[in-house]
């Protein structure tokens, strides 16, 4: 008579059950998919742009803004890792008796009504061929072989690979080390931005996310910053030039590009981006459209030369990376400013893509940047992840658990041999696999040949 | 002799062997089927010399990369791991009419990426963040993955052309046995799902190295991840809940959409730091 399960019991059969995995693992696949077509960390304002103030309520209420973050993803990943662990509990008591067995027992009936078992009779007698069996098997088995006599003859029988069945136990134990190292990183560890113009230095990094500051073990400039571009206009190589520095000292210089950070101290330092800054100095090119004079300086940053006959003075006030004239991106940009002696005082903006653009103004003077050196600073990103040593573990656990669950078998083959009379002994060879039948198979017709070879058939 | 001309050489090739293939399913004539088979070696030779080829022309034009850097490169090399793991599971289950939904598989990856007029040709050189050691690596694992799920999923197509009676006289020839497309189907979606695995394993700890985070939610990421649970779907049903046939051979079709959106999809429809293909 079968008990009525406890409550505990159909809890711990819930959470044993493939079926959960199953539904777990279809509900992960879909609720991914939304991430993917819906924007994610935006700013409020971007999602009521894009889907309405409505919508917007309903993506708060759900954190569908953050949803790899939310706390019902978390929860779905949560429920894989109980499932995982009590469906292993569950199993593992099971395997752990085959795969280290008291004592292993043959029994030549499994091998009956296999499909690969063949059978054929040899002019030699039964001990002459029990001796070949045994070497046969013996330099294809990786086990010993087991001899054992029944009632109508003698068995040999040879296994390998019962270890195998613990593959698929690794495959799940490197899930749950993937999530724990991500836990850990999520926990332990930030990523952040950090923007340094050619010269600064800087031991104090923003959080991506919080915005929050975060104080560096060490003091990190940068020296220089290089783009190389391709023939072909395409970006070859960003470089940076950092020099970290402790306790007001120079530790160490590195040259840092992408795909190669720079790691000291737990903390990563990657090439990210990269943009123009304010040049030290420029030369502008100034017309007097009055009198038709022109005149060339070289003025340093924030450094002011006097106008044509002296009608006020020109101030070189900054710079822009990126000016926006209605609407249109038109590249970096140089700000001036004009302070003319009759009251007159306007800012002027000089696009160095357009070297005419002063003229549209029609001002009394133009002023055109005729050149300047490029300064450059670099946009890094900073990252720290205690985290990272459990995930490649796991990664490499994962790749070594699914290899030996799918391409590695417990294997084992049995050899009969019974009397048929006249010196004569009929023998037959069978296979079993817990998978990869193919290769048994493969396995059986080898030996059969061998046998058949070496006793002389 | 340069590599475009030899991959297009390779596309008309596998044109010809899908003929075969589908001639010999639609026609009874298992003579066809043994004709595509050295057909598609042929193309297979062709597409490799021009993967080689093109290799080398990028050292000579002075960028000097494995071509695998954009999509065109991309689809050449799926044509090339789908032909080549073809080759390989006919030569050793003997076959060959499991070749009629492959082969033509074969021939639209290379040929999209011959007619498509917005997939350039052009040998482009490498842009900083592909300049890395692990680009081999996972494209290689990557499209190993594809090309089982892609074989998984010609396979799987037999499920709703054979009739399942027997007995019946059917219009086409005869399909292996149930069982052995069984076996088939698996045996490619676990070869696929092992180099999925190590694919977005080695994507990951370049990502690590090159963005700074092993795991971004990046959509090409998040849809291999996607594609990776529908097959893991896939093994846990058939291994632990017994399913097998029509109903797993859907859950196969539907983990190959996976694939394709992975593929294509993202980079049509979604932005993200993959853009190159």
């Amino acid at each position: 008579m079968k008990q009525k399960d406890s409550f505990a019991d159909q809890i711990w059969m819930f959470f044993a059950s493939v079926k959960l995995t199953v539904y777990t693992l279809v509900l992960l696949a879909l609720t991914s998919i939304i991430g993917t077509v819906l924007l994610q960390n935006g700013s409020p304002e971007a999602y009521i742009r894009l889907y309405g103030p409505g919508l917007y309520n309903m993506i708060q209420v759900l954190h569908l803004d953050r949803m790899y973050q939310a706390w019902w993803f978390l929860l779905l990943m949560v429920v894989l890792c109980v499932n995982i662990v009590v469906c292993s509990i569950d199993r593992l008591s099971a395997t752990w008796k085959i795969i280290f067995p008291k004592n292993i027992s043959v029994n030549p009936r499994r091998f009956e009504n296999v499909k690969n078992r063949q059978q054929f009779e040899c002019h030699l007698p039964m001990d002459r061929v029990a001796q070949q069996a045994k070497q046969v098997l013996a330099a294809r088995a990786a086990g010993k072989v087991i001899e054992k006599t029944g009632e109508t003859g003698l068995f040999v029988y040879a296994e390998k690979g019962r270890w195998s069945r613990l593959g698929v136990y690794v495959v799940h134990a490197s899930v749950l080390m993937l999530l724990a190292g991500a836990l850990i990183g999520s926990a332990l560890g930030f990523k952040a931005n950090l923007r340094l113009d050619e010269g600064q230095t800087a031991d104090t990094v923003f959080n991506a996310y919080t915005r929050l500051p975060i104080k560096l073990p060490f003091t990190v400039r940068c020296n220089d910053f290089q783009v190389k571009f391709y023939d072909t206009g395409a970006p070859d190589e960003f470089k940076s030039s950092l020099t970290i520095l402790e306790n007001n000292q120079e530790s160490f210089t590195e040259d840092i590009l992408v795909n190669h950070p720079l790691r000291y101290k737990g903390i990563n330092i990657f090439q990210a981006s990269y943009g123009a800054t304010t040049p030290d100095e420029a030369v502008f090119e100034i017309t007097d459209n009055k009198t038709g004079t022109v005149e060339t300086h070289t003025i340093k940053n924030a450094g002011a030369v006097p106008l044509p006959s002296g009608a006020g003075s020109f101030i070189f006030e900054g710079f822009l990376p990126h000016y926006n004239f209605n609407g249109h991106n038109l590249g970096e940009a140089f700000i001036g400013r004009l302070d003319t002696t009759n009251g007159n005082n306007v800012q002027i903006v000089l696009p160095t893509r357009f070297p005419t653009f002063d003229k549209m103004r029609k001002g009394r003077f133009t002023v055109e940047v005729k050149s300047w050196d490029h300064a450059y600073y670099t946009g890094l990103q900073v990252t720290k992840d205690p985290g990272v040593p459990f995930v490649y573990t796991g990664f490499l656990l994962m790749i070594i658990g699914c290899w030996v669950t799918f391409f590695v078998s417990h294997q084992s083959v049995c050899i009969g041999l019974e009397q048929a009379g006249s010196g004569n002994t009929r023998v037959w060879v069978a296979g079993r696999a817990n998978r990869n039948a193919q290769s048994t198979n493969l396995t059986v017709k080898k030996l059969v040949k061998e046998l058949k070879d070496v006793s002389g058939k | 002799m340069n590599s475009s001309l030899l991959l297009s050489a390779a596309t008309f090739i596998y044109a010809l062997a899908s003929v075969f293939y589908i001639g010999s399913f639609s026609f009874k004539k298992q003579a066809f089927a043994r004709l595509g088979f050295w057909v598609i070696v042929i193309g297979l030779v062709a597409n490799t010399c021009g993967i080689l080829l093109r290799w080398l022309e990028s050292y000579q034009m002075g960028y000097g990369h494995a071509p695998f850097s954009n999509m065109y490169e991309s689809l050449v090399f799926f044509s090339w791991t789908a032909a080549a793991l073809y080759v390989f599971v006919e030569f050793k289950y003997k076959e060959s009419i499991i070749g009629v939904f492959v082969s033509p598989l074969i021939f639209l990856g290379i040929a999209y990426a011959s007619f498509d007029p917005s997939i350039t040709s052009k040998i482009t050189p490498l842009i900083p963040a592909l300049k890395s050691n692990w680009l081999i690596a996972h494209v290689i694992t990557c499209f190993l993955g594809y090309a089982g799920f892609a074989l998984a999923f010609g396979f799987s197509f037999m499920y709703f052309i054979k009739p399942k009676d027997a007995g019946t006289i059917s219009l086409f020839a005869k399909l292996p046995e149930w069982d052995v497309i069984d076996e088939l189907t698996y045996q490619m979606i676990v070869f696929g799902f092992l180099f999925l695995t190590i694919g977005i394993i080695t994507g990951s700890v370049w990502a690590n190295s090159a963005w700074g985070k092993y795991w971004s939610w990046d959509p090409k990421e998040t849809w291999s991840l996607i594609t990776w649970f529908i097959y893991a779907i896939f093994l846990h049903l058939r291994l632990m809940r017994g399913w097998h046939g029509k109903n797993l051979a859907v859950v196969s079709i539907i983990g190959f959409l996976g694939v394709l959106f992975t593929y294509f999809g993202v980079n049509f429809f979604l932005s993200g730091l993959h853009s190159y293909a």
